[in-house]
């Protein structure tokens, strides 16, 4: 299974290059959020509550960082449902290998893919003055927490695509992606949301992945934030595998 | 052993669409089987669950040996599978595909590259194979899918509409293929809706219509079933018809008439018969335009046996066809 896993992954990560109109928008897309934010709410770091930041471009990081994940997952869910409409993905099943390295092969690719959105952007930060409180041990977390949390969301996307089958209604969630994010802490300090807003985020795991991601970088590691991150982002991804074999099985059960 | 045994096949969707009837069918093996209907007929629904992308809904298939529900594993390690519309990863290059097909077909690591190389070399895209197959054209695909199906030698190759929408000469060239295939020991079932095709390539034809096979036998078998030749009639535009079909029955049955022409007659006389039918129409004040006297073919089993033609049989795929090659998002 693991062969045949590792083949799908190289040809995902292959054809996710050659196909730079879906690669782009996972790092522009953040980055041109990030630009907006920095530059025109670095002020917010004054406001009263606000933790202590070197710059706002710091605390942002972890924003653009989830956003480019969570586009990330939306990436593999189209790409899962092209490979279905395009009859790519039947010429998989007829292949003697075990059906569940067919979602793998995917998401494995979208982990490797969520460990260059977090190395660029930690990359981006450090070029226009971020500091990364926390040094090296400090990048491995944000980078594990990163992975974990993009392998959790390309196998959501590869679930959604395995349910919807068609690329349009993958393509459809695309605001979802704004609305969790601003229902979460990846903006703004939580205790600053006002509510409800405050409310839902605390219930929402991006929150805990948003902290767990930015505390290495504005601080030391603080070990609840940090071990709360690495546990959403586990769960995420841990649902996501688990809700992708289910919605594999379900389709193959259909056929 | 049979390579395909097939009995009481039937699939049923939601909705309660009866695709597939209850078929049985039975292939040797190293025998290239036609499967032969017009579009709607059950033809992909059948290879579909032959090849185990599809649960049957009832009776029972064997592929290789093995039963397509319980077993699919060990059916999918021996056979190859050309769907209709080649399937291919339009961003990726023709070796690159190969590879990968031959990875998840279990060929050992050492002997990906030579195997991939040499059957892209057989279909004759070693130029192209560093391209990516969106740059191909549809023949340069259907090759390539034809390829990836038999990278790991398998013991049956389904090949479904493999010439749909291809030009004369890509089709003449995948005809090849599938005799040399043939000759090599490959049972080979074919699904066509194009009747040259089965009566060129199949040792024995199936013949199946709104989920029934409705013939089966060698191509000279079911042509001699029909027996008789008939007659296509074209008349002048203001003819009667309805009289002139009158005038026509002594001489046979009349049959639907083929695109293109008005009347159709059987005669079992064969061409001794064209001069009294003439002269018969002549007599009764009807001008011929045109007439041609037609041996049976695959099309009049299937009239024979359905009372309408194949849709399209009769007409060669258009080189226009071919689809232009374009890159897929």
């Amino acid at each position: 299974m693991l062969r045949a896993a590792v083949a799908l992954a190289r040809r995902s990560l292959r054809t996710t290059l050659r196909r730079p109109q879906f690669l782009a928008p996972l790092l522009v897309f953040p980055s041109l959020f990030l630009a907006i934010n920095t530059g025109g709410l670095h002020r917010s770091t004054d406001l009263p509550g606000f933790p202590h930041v070197h710059g706002f471009l710091d605390f942002q990081l972890a924003a653009a960082m989830c956003q480019s994940l969570m586009l990330g997952g939306v990436g593999a869910g189209i790409a899962t449902a092209l490979e279905i409409e395009g009859g790519f993905f039947d010429r998989l099943v007829a292949s003697p290998i075990p059906r569940v390295s067919i979602p793998l092969g995917r998401i494995m690719a979208g982990a490797v893919i969520a460990a260059v959105q977090v190395v660029y952007f930690l990359a981006l930060g450090l070029i226009f003055g971020a500091h990364i409180a926390a040094g090296v041990p400090g990048v491995l977390m944000v980078l594990l927490i990163g992975i974990a949390t993009g392998t959790g969301f390309a196998a959501l996307g590869v679930m959604l695509a395995l349910r919807a089958r068609s690329a349009s209604t993958v393509q459809g969630i695309f605001p979802l992606v704004f609305v969790v994010l601003f229902v979460s802490s990846a903006f703004f300090p939580r205790k600053l949301l006002s509510h409800p807003a405050d409310w839902v985020a605390a219930y929402n795991p991006l929150s805990y992945v948003a902290d767990g991601i930015r505390d290495p970088i504005i601080s030391s590691i603080t070990a609840t934030t940090v071990l709360e991150g690495l546990a959403a982002a586990l769960g995420i991804a841990a649902a996501g595998i688990g809700l992708s074999v289910v919605a594999l099985r379900g389709r193959l059960r259909e056929a | 052993m049979p390579a395909i045994e097939v009995q009481g096949l039937e699939r049923v969707f939601k909705g309660g669409l009866r695709a597939v009837a209850g078929i049985d069918l039975e292939v040797a093996a190293g025998e290239v089987y036609g499967f032969l209907g017009p579009n709607g007929a059950g033809k992909t629904t059948t290879v579909r669950m032959l090849v185990t992308l599809l649960r049957p809904t009832g009776g029972r298939a064997l592929v290789a040996g093995y039963d397509v529900a319980t077993e699919p594993h060990k059916v999918r390690k021996r056979i190859g599978v050309a769907l209709q519309e080649a399937a291919l990863d339009m961003l990726m290059t023709g070796r690159e595909l190969m590879e990968l097909q031959a990875t998840l077909h279990g060929i050992p690591p050492r002997d990906v590259r030579d195997r991939a190389a040499a059957l892209i070399e057989r279909v004759g895209l070693s130029q192209a194979a560093e391209r990516r197959v969106g740059t191909y054209s549809g023949g340069m695909r259907r090759r390539l899918d034809l390829a990836m199906a038999l990278i790991h030698a398998p013991d049956v190759l389904f090949l479904d509409e493999p010439t749909t929408g291809l030009d004369p000469v890509s089709r003449i060239t995948l005809w090849d293929e599938v005799r040399r295939l043939r000759d090599e020991g490959t049972t080979v079932f074919l699904t066509t809706q194009y009747l040259e095709e089965a009566d060129q390539l199949a040792d024995r034809v199936g013949i199946i219509n709104a989920g029934k096979i409705v013939a089966e036998g060698t191509p000279a078998q079911l042509k001699a079933e029909v027996g008789r030749p008939h007659l296509d009639l074209t008349l002048t535009d203001d003819a009667d018809l309805d009289r002139a079909r009158e005038v026509l029955a002594q001489f046979g049955d009349g049959r639907p008439p083929a695109e293109g022409c008005h009347l159709s007659v059987a005669v079992a006389g064969g061409a001794t018969e064209i001069a009294p039918v003439v002269r018969a129409l002549d007599d009764a004040g009807f001008m011929v335009a045109s007439l041609e006297l037609v041996q049976p073919t695959l099309d009049d089993v299937f009239v024979e046996k359905t009372g309408r033609h194949l849709e399209g049989a009769e007409q060669a795929p258009p080189a226009a066809a071919d689809p232009v090659a374009e890159p897929v998002a």
